[in-house]
């Protein structure tokens, strides 16, 4: 049995640790003091535009040519950023910066942390404020798998269709059955058995049956819907990554959910529906020959352009004549991908084709080789304006020419485009393929839109309850608890450091009821403190001393605590795997609140108590 | 004694709760019945997260009359719209049902241009909307119902591993208990379902157990102390005994729930009362219900009692 006085003292190094967590707590949390200013962010729209000192400076005339009052201005690695006192003046700067710089570059409203340059150098940051906090507009869509696979079971018919008619096999019908799968009719049974040997040697990857006695019915494997389904995915969310660009966002989420959804999160969008048009966009891909015959210098400056030619503009606005034909259209492309070229080790595109644009595309290709080519990417948007008292929809195109490049052979079901640039211009070729290419038609399931005014009043009315809360409860822990009641309450304030600190440092979203998580968990993380203290009381009148009745107050009621947060913290983590965004925010917040509690309440509290108490003569407890 | 209540003092009380226990059984079945039936016969005022829809909040720059909200709405074609003042008399919440629309999603977009189309409606703001599609709705529904029974659930064997399994259905039964009652207040006042609720209630889960632990731990804590005395009477000393615990850290938490709900702004609302039916029913069934359903599984002192090995390691 130790004595009285040996109780209640920490070994030196303990009271260290708590003082180290305590420091790295505050570090941590101190970014949050200082708040964030409202900004604009300034980036190039294409990888060849660079964002330097002449930029910053152009800017800043700009600015003082418009009298636009800013704080200042920080040059970053690829993007300048503008400080403002107000948002008023950041939304004006950001309306006349877009207008003055033109397409080249993105203008994106956002927040940048207020946080002495030296905090930020150390990788400082305020906690990140959820959409319903800040403000903006969150997506939730749906990818149509179903009409995905029947694309894909369509390309696979005119596949077999192809096949069937060079082998000069014999047949009624080809198409796609109604519960899914390929169905082939044919008239006999000799012709039957040849096309099952050669499709099944062909087309390997269907899994066939006979479906009747002249019926042959092939399936698409689990593992090519599956391939197919996640293909169709990612092109969406690539090409929702391109047009967010367009939309000048500064934050944008873009991620998975599940196996057929994608969430959006645009941060700091008002215009809803300005955001909806342009993720709404389509495009489509023209492969046209190139116009080798007139000068596309002199097409360009007179404005006309040949009888049997267009003109288009390339990504970095230089002209480009293409034929009128077309040889081939983005709906014939399976798959387009960067990589590193077999023969010269180059940077490189891979496109395939279906069966039926494979065989287009040969016999275009075939009498021109050596000739050039040009790939056009055109975009049809819709926009919505007020004409008078109307909204009014109109659509327009966008054509701009991705690619041209020199036909070297006769281009068929597979085929490379080389001599780019950069890996860089490979990966953004290949991904812009892809997006003009069969396109699985997504819709908007849910949407939830925050102004930004509601935004910042969720954020006045989280924080006034959480203070509020603080000192309703510091104010009854002191009454009731005396000296120990300001133990608690330190112990408190120690706690919802800690929170800030740890979300901080995760970066973990708060959102509004990420603040109700933070509100509970301060009465939670007291109840630890008053099963102390209760116990402690109960334990003096029991007739034990003082520091023998601290040291088991502390130690008996641990147990106690250990449990209920347990169970609290199992309710939480089930409410995270389920949460959907606001939810999933109080959830993380209970659970690293419940957790940094046990540490403040119990062991933060026992080290001030054993500081205070620990070691003398007591003969009565203020508790 | 008045001193002791307005201090909170229950140290030495001596209350024979448990000789109530058929009747407070009785009333909880009673609530219990009620909540159900209601559950059955009203169902649930599901918010928009479960049943899809549109919800759009809007802000006038100057005072508004429903009426005059209601009529532009019908005129625009939105004659299912329900709306309602939201806080304040500038701030206006419409609520249009699910449709079977392919425009659906542009909703909200449309009723806000023909707001601010309508005479008076310059100025009008956008402060929240929300669409959410019937498919996701049904799924929090599944999902949402998923993660109680999940919670419920993890809870059970994490109170049968520290436990024995009387207690441990005791506590269960008594997390039910609340859940219920919780869930049949928002069924019985109509008051509003939604994802935060649904969050609430999943706190009442892990919080409820909370102040049960505490009366569990004590109960096992003297049967093991004292040698004498009924079963009855030991769990009536424990409950006495862990009063002013219980009471004391129901209260605090309350106090925090309390000032959301007076100061968290509107969205939190039905959050803090779900809270607060929750922490008030939780205290209750804590003293009653899982030590009630514990003796009537007939639990024993010797079903306590720390195996050999056990008892050697409390040894000092």
């Amino acid at each position: 049995m130790p004595t009285p006085h040996s109780l209640n003292q920490y070994p030196w190094w303990k009271y260290l640790l708590i003082g180290l967590i305590m420091l790295w707590g505050l570090i941590f949390a101190l970014p949050n003091l200082f708040g964030e200013d409202p900004a604009v962010q300034i980036s190039g729209a294409r990888v060849n535009i660079t964002i330097d000192a002449a930029f910053q400076n152009r800017v800043a005339a700009l600015l003082d040519a418009d009298k636009l009052p800013h704080r200042r201005l920080e040059l970053e690695a690829d993007r300048l950023l503008i400080r403002f006192a107000d948002p008023e003046e950041q939304l004006k700067a950001a309306d006349i910066l877009k207008d003055r710089l033109g397409r080249d570059y993105i203008v994106a409203l956002n927040l940048a942390s207020a946080a002495p340059g030296f905090l930020r150098a150390m990788g400082l940051n305020p906690m990140y404020l959820g959409l319903d906090l800040r403000g903006g507009v969150h997506f939730m869509m749906q990818v149509d798998m179903d009409a995905t696979i029947k694309q894909v079971e369509d390309s696979y018919v005119d596949e077999i269709r192809v096949q069937l008619r060079t082998d000069k096999i014999q047949y009624s019908s080809v198409g796609r059955a109604g519960s899914g799968g390929i169905q082939v009719e044919f008239k006999d049974a000799a012709e039957r058995d040849k096309a099952a040997q050669l499709l099944r040697k062909n087309l390997s990857n269907l899994q066939s049956t006979a479906a009747g006695p002249l019926t042959l019915k092939f399936t698409l494997s689990e593992r090519e819907i599956k391939e197919k389904r996640d293909f169709a995915l990612q092109q969406n969310i690539t090409t929702l990554r391109n047009r967010v660009n367009e939309l000048g966002v500064a934050e944008p989420i873009i991620q998975q959910q599940g196996v057929d959804r994608i969430v959006v999160q645009l941060p700091g969008v008002q215009d809803t529906a300005r955001a909806k048009e342009i993720l709404g966009a389509t495009a489509t891909l023209e492969f046209r020959l190139a116009d080798e015959e007139n000068d596309w210098n002199q097409a360009a400056a007179t404005g006309r352009a040949p009888l049997e030619s267009r003109l288009y503009k390339d990504r970095n606005g230089r002209p480009v004549l293409l034929k009128k034909r077309v040889m081939l259209t983005g709906d014939s492309i399976v798959d387009a991908s960067s990589g590193i070229d077999q023969q010269n080790g180059g940077p490189t595109v891979f496109v395939s084709l279906d069966g039926k644009g494979a065989k287009r595309f040969e016999d275009a290709t075939k009498d021109n080789i050596g000739k050039r080519m040009g790939v056009v990417f055109i975009e049809n948007k819709t926009e919505t304006k007020r004409v008078g008292d109307e909204m009014k929809k109109t659509t327009y195109t966008v054509e701009e020419v991705i690619n041209v490049a020199t036909i070297r052979d006769r281009l068929g079901r597979r085929f490379q485009i080389t001599g780019l640039d950069s890996t860089r211009e490979a990966r953004d070729l290949a991904l812009l393929l892809r997006a003009g290419a069969l396109v699985s038609p997504i819709e908007i399931i849910e949407e939830r839109t925050v102004g930004p005014s509601a935004g910042k009043e969720n954020i006045a009315q989280g924080f006034r309850a959480a203070a509020i809360a603080l000192l309703v409860i510091a104010g009854f822990m002191t009454w009731r608890y005396k000296n120990f009641g300001m133990i608690a309450t330190a112990a408190l304030a120690a706690n919802v450091v800690l929170l800030i600190a740890a979300l901080s440092m995760l970066q973990a979203t708060l959102t509004l009821p990420g603040i109700a998580g933070i509100v509970l968990t301060m009465g939670m993380a007291v109840d630890a403190n008053v099963l102390i203290y209760e116990r402690i009381r109960e334990e003096l009148r029991n007739g034990n001393s003082p520091q023998a009745a601290i040291h088991a107050g502390f130690d008996r009621a641990f147990d106690t605590i250990l449990d209920s947060n347990l169970t609290t913290l199992i309710a939480a983590i089930m409410l995270f795997g389920f949460g959907t965004g606001p939810i999933k925010g109080f959830a993380v917040t209970l659970s690293i609140g419940i957790v940094t509690s046990m540490f403040t309440a119990v062991t933060g509290s026992r080290a001030l108590v054993n500081l205070i108490y620990g070691g003398r003569k007591l003969q009565t407890l203020s508790v | 004694m008045k001193r002791a209540l307005w201090q909170f003092d229950f140290y030495n009380t001596k209350i024979d709760f448990l000789r109530w226990r058929k009747l407070a059984m009785g009333w909880s079945v009673a609530v219990l019945l009620i909540a159900v039936g209601s559950l059955l016969i009203r169902g649930m005022n599901l918010g928009l997260d479960f049943t899809g829809g549109t919800v759009i909040e809007v802000q006038y720059p100057h005072p508004v009359a429903i009426p005059e909200v209601r009529e532009t709405l019908v005129k625009a074609g939105y004659g299912d719209a329900q709306t309602q003042h939201f806080g304040t008399s500038r701030d206006v919440l419409i609520r249009i049902p699910p449709r079977e629309q392919m425009n659906a999603a542009t909703l909200n977009n449309q009723v806000l241009t023909a707001l601010q189309g309508a005479e008076g409606g310059a100025g009008v703001t956008l402060a929240r909307a929300e669409f959410v599609g019937p498919q996701v709705g049904k799924e929090l529904v599944e999902q949402g119902g998923l993660a109680a029974l999940g919670a419920l659930l993890g809870i059970l064997v994490y109170v049968m591993f520290r436990f024995e399994w009387r207690l441990a259905v005791g506590t269960i039964a008594a997390t039910v208990h609340d859940v219920l009652f919780t869930v049949g207040w928002f069924s019985l006042f109509q008051l509003e379902f939604d994802l935060t609720v649904l969050a609430a209630v999943l706190a009442v889960i892990g919080y409820s157990v909370n102040d049960t632990v505490v009366v569990l731990d004590r109960i096992r804590e003297n049967f093991r102390k004292r040698r004498k005395g009924s079963v009855l009477d030991i769990m009536n000393l424990s409950i006495n005994e862990t009063l002013s615990r219980t009471t004391m850290t129901s209260f605090v938490t309350l106090l925090s729930v309390i000032v959301m709900y007076f100061f968290g702004g509107t969205v939190m609302h039905g959050f803090s009362v779900a809270m607060i039916v929750g922490i008030v029913v939780g205290t209750y069934s804590s003293i009653y219900i899982a030590s009630a359903s514990a003796l009537y599984l007939g639990i024993s002192r010797e079903d306590l009692l720390p195996r050999a090995k056990e008892m050697a390691d409390d040894q000092p």
